[in-house]
């Protein structure tokens, strides 16, 4: 009989005392009332629950779900041929998986949806990973092991059929083109006028490329060296953009506006994804990884030393109301589609179901590196959220509600938040300003700035004082900026990717990838793609990210539905209907969320919340000769109408094509619960494993195992 | 005692850094080639620079 945990004392004590000091976090998070309470607290209800979900869940997935088995070879080891196959070290791919699906998403959906309170957000970050989030990354990254490292759309198209498979197919690439335009907002609203920023941005650009030269021509493979030489060069370029700063000409030549950003965003990404690899693209996200691990280790080690308290309440009235500035919409759903990475990610079966599940050496790693990684994004999203909680309301919603409703000045901000119910003077906010030497924080949505913020108040706590808050402030700002331009200039060439093969059915040559125009005119098309509706979210009279941001949680979401659809299908065709809850359950609460918001983004009659209601008011506006606030002139009402129209036709798309997958699904479902044999399944037959994970072969090298 | 297990701690991290980094996969290429010799560094790198030509690594949100 196997010795399990409830047979040994000490196990049952370690378990229990974990088990308490989790409960003893989350009673302190609840039951606070009216009084500030120490961040530290959100910390260990989050890593008391995580070490629960990944002992007990995660081991129940692996071993009665999954049935890992690792005596079975896994395609690594089948098929290794050193290059895209290879049996490596669970804990370097843990790291790698990790660096691929943490960026900024866990970074920027909490500190918005702090707008409701920390302690909603927390709960659904923490509960939403163990039970969804990271059940899906797991489960994912096991269907693609067993089937050679196939991708999800692939997966859809093989196990659900060739409708639910191209709809899925045509979900995800509109889904990442949405993505990626959102992303990208986020920068552009924390370089819009900002010359430190732009500066420091900026340079990241000669920095990869001298990176990729370095490492081309004068010290190939060197990855270690060049990157600590990029890193050092990278906090001097932060430096300089306070040097940049002080002087009134170089100030005002990177004071960019948001239109000028987006046009360099965009050329950025076309040139960045023609480029040849080294030169630009691996160079950078060798940099964005080092910055990566470094400032995320940096923030946990600040949040638990400075143990700031939060100021930030623990729900607010915005939750029930729906009147929050920052998104519109009740708790139900939109706090579960703007809080996306983190918890659950849609993204991430892109990332699961690509190089990870080629490299994994045993099976029963999946559950580490599947679950495991999953629960450190969590914690990253735990750690932005507790970011932004410290921060004083009065500043979180003078920086985050629209600049329509703050107006341009510090006097009229301090007003408008007031009118909301908080209190900020207009020296405390052009204080809070200096302090980080911008111009102003008035409106500075998208997450990044009040992220920013945030940490230099508690890095500045820790490392430095006050003297230092302005270069934390940009530090944030550039890893931020770093993590979102890696993960533009990755998307954009998965896209082209992904176009070449769909236009390469209709026309051969445009689908072979080292034909140069084709290359070209696909990464063109992309960058086009998402260019427009970042062009369109900055530019937006009611605030891009507040328009966007709900199309990119129910984006994101919906990926997560297309995902889990596949899990669940593949968990009753296997024959493992008993367990198909373990998928079956998040799927239908994905689907509640999304398809609920997503009604009412489509049908509310409440202009704040339903696009084409907010497209008829201002139609009506333009009929009657009115401009509407915070329209200021006609033109302006034009690109609302169009705006809202555009956004809202494709939310009725996302949703109509995830439907049509989880119909298809559930036909298959059905088919095989009623069909006398087992449906075929596409996974790859049992071959029996040659590798001792304990004990490795003489002669033999695992990647990762050499000393 | 305590200098023996900083050495260790700081070899596993070289270790670690080698392999995240891929820096020790040359060795081991060349470790593994049977036959002929095995190509210098740089002509390595390049190989494996045009192999990442065509591969698509999704990064995440």
């Amino acid at each position: 009989m196997l010795k399990t945990a409830q047979h040994r004392p000490r196990s049952v004590l370690l378990w229990t005392c974990v088990a308490l000091l989790g409960a003893a976090g989350w009673g302190m998070v609840a039951l606070a009332r009216g009084e500030e309470i120490s961040a530290v607290w959100l910390v260990i209800a989050a890593l008391g629950s995580y070490a629960i979900a990944y002992r007990f869940y995660s081991r129940f997935i692996a071993r009665r779900v999954l049935k890992l088995n690792d005596r079975r070879a896994t395609p690594a080891e089948r098929l290794e041929d050193g290059v895209d196959y290879q049996p490596t070290d669970r804990r370097i791919l843990l790291g790698h998986h990790f660096a691929a699906i943490a960026g900024a998403g866990p970074l920027v959906g909490p500190v918005l949806a702090a707008q409701m309170g920390y302690l909603p957000g927390t709960i659904w970050i923490v509960v939403g990973v163990i039970f969804a989030g990271a059940v899906q990354d797991m489960v994912v990254l096991f269907l693609s092991m067993r089937r050679d490292g196939k991708s999800l759309g692939q997966m859809a198209r093989e196990e659900i059929g060739k409708v639910g498979g191209a709809a899925a197919l045509i979900a995800v690439f509109a889904i990442m083109i949405i993505l990626l335009a959102v992303l990208a907002l986020v920068v552009v609203n924390a370089l819009a006028h900002s010359p430190w920023g732009t500066f420091s941005v900026a340079m990241t650009i000669p920095i990869a490329i001298f990176m990729g030269f370095y490492l081309r021509i004068v010290r190939p493979g060197r990855v270690t060296e060049t990157s600590l030489i990029g890193v050092a060069l990278l906090l001097l370029a932060i430096v300089g953009g306070g040097w940049v700063d002080n002087s009134p000409a170089l100030a005002s030549a990177f004071t960019w506006s948001p239109t000028t950003l987006v046009l360099c965003l965009a050329g950025y990404g076309f040139v960045a994804s023609v480029l040849p690899v080294w030169m630009l693209l691996a160079p950078r996200d060798y940099l964005s990884t080092f910055m990566k691990v470094g400032t995320i280790a940096l923030l946990a080690i600040g949040v638990l030393v400075a143990a700031p308290a939060l100021k930030a309440e623990a729900i607010t009235d915005f939750a029930s109301s729906g009147a929050g500035p920052v998104f519109a919409g009740s708790l139900f759903p939109f706090l579960f589609i703007t809080i996306a990475c983190g918890a659950l990610s849609g993204f991430h079966a892109l990332v699961a179901s690509g190089t990870t599940p080629k490299l994994i050496q045993k099976e029963s790693q999946v559950r580490m590196i599947g679950y495991g990684a999953m629960l450190m994004e969590s914690f990253v999203a735990v750690m932005a959220l507790i970011a932004a909680a410290v921060l004083d309301p009065g500043l979180y919603y003078a920086m985050n509600a629209p600049a329509g409703l703050l107006g341009g000045t510090a006097e009229s901000a301090a007003q408008a938040v007031a009118n909301l119910g908080f209190s900020i003077t207009p020296g405390e906010l052009v204080a809070a300003a200096k302090a980080v030497e911008e111009q102003t924080l008035i409106a500075r949505s998208g997450g990044a700035p009040t992220l920013a913020v945030g940490m230099s108040e508690i890095f500045s706590g820790v490392f430095g004082g006050a003297g230092m808050k302005a270069f934390w402030y940009h530090f944030a700002i550039m890893f931020e900026a770093l993590f979102i331009l890696t993960t533009v200039d990755a998307g954009t060439r998965v896209g082209r990717f992904m176009l070449q093969d769909m236009l390469g059915n209709i026309w051969k040559p445009i689908g072979r990838v080292n034909w140069k125009p084709g290359i070209w005119i696909t990464s063109a098309l992309v960058v086009a793609a998402w260019g427009y509706f970042l062009y369109a979210g900055a530019t937006d009279p009611l605030g891009g990210i507040n328009q966007l941001f709900p199309l990119f949680g129910i984006a994101n979401q919906l990926l997560a539905a297309v995902a889990l659809t596949v899990c669940t299908t593949v968990l009753v065709k296997s024959g493992r209907i008993r367990w198909a809850w373990v998928t079956g359950v998040p799927l239908v609460w994905v689907v509640a969320v999304t398809f609920t918001a997503g009604w009412q983004k489509i049908f509310s009659a409440d202009p704040r919340v339903g696009f084409f209601a907010q497209r008829a008011k201002y139609a009506d506006g333009i009929d009657s000769g009115t401009v509407l606030a915070p329209a200021k002139s006609m033109d302006d009402m034009h690109t609302v109408v169009t705006n809202s129209t555009v956004d809202g036709v494709l939310i009725a798309l996302f949703l109509l094509l995830v439907a049509t997958v989880i119909a298809n699904a559930t036909v298959v479902c059905v088919r095989s619960l009623r069909s006398p044999e087992p449906l075929p399944t596409t996974e790859a037959p049992y071959v029996e494993s040659r590798i001792d994970a304990t004990l490795p072969e003489p002669g033999r090298e695992l990647a990762g195992t050499r000393e | 005692m305590r200098s023996a297990a900083l050495r260790r701690i700081l070899r596993q991290l070289h270790w670690y850094i080698r392999e995240f980094t891929g820096e020790a996969e040359y060795d081991r290429y060349r470790a593994r080639l049977t036959d002929g010799p095995p190509p210098t560094r740089r002509e390595y790198e390049r190989m494996r620079a045009r192999h990442r030509e065509d591969q698509a690594h999704n990064r995440c949100c």
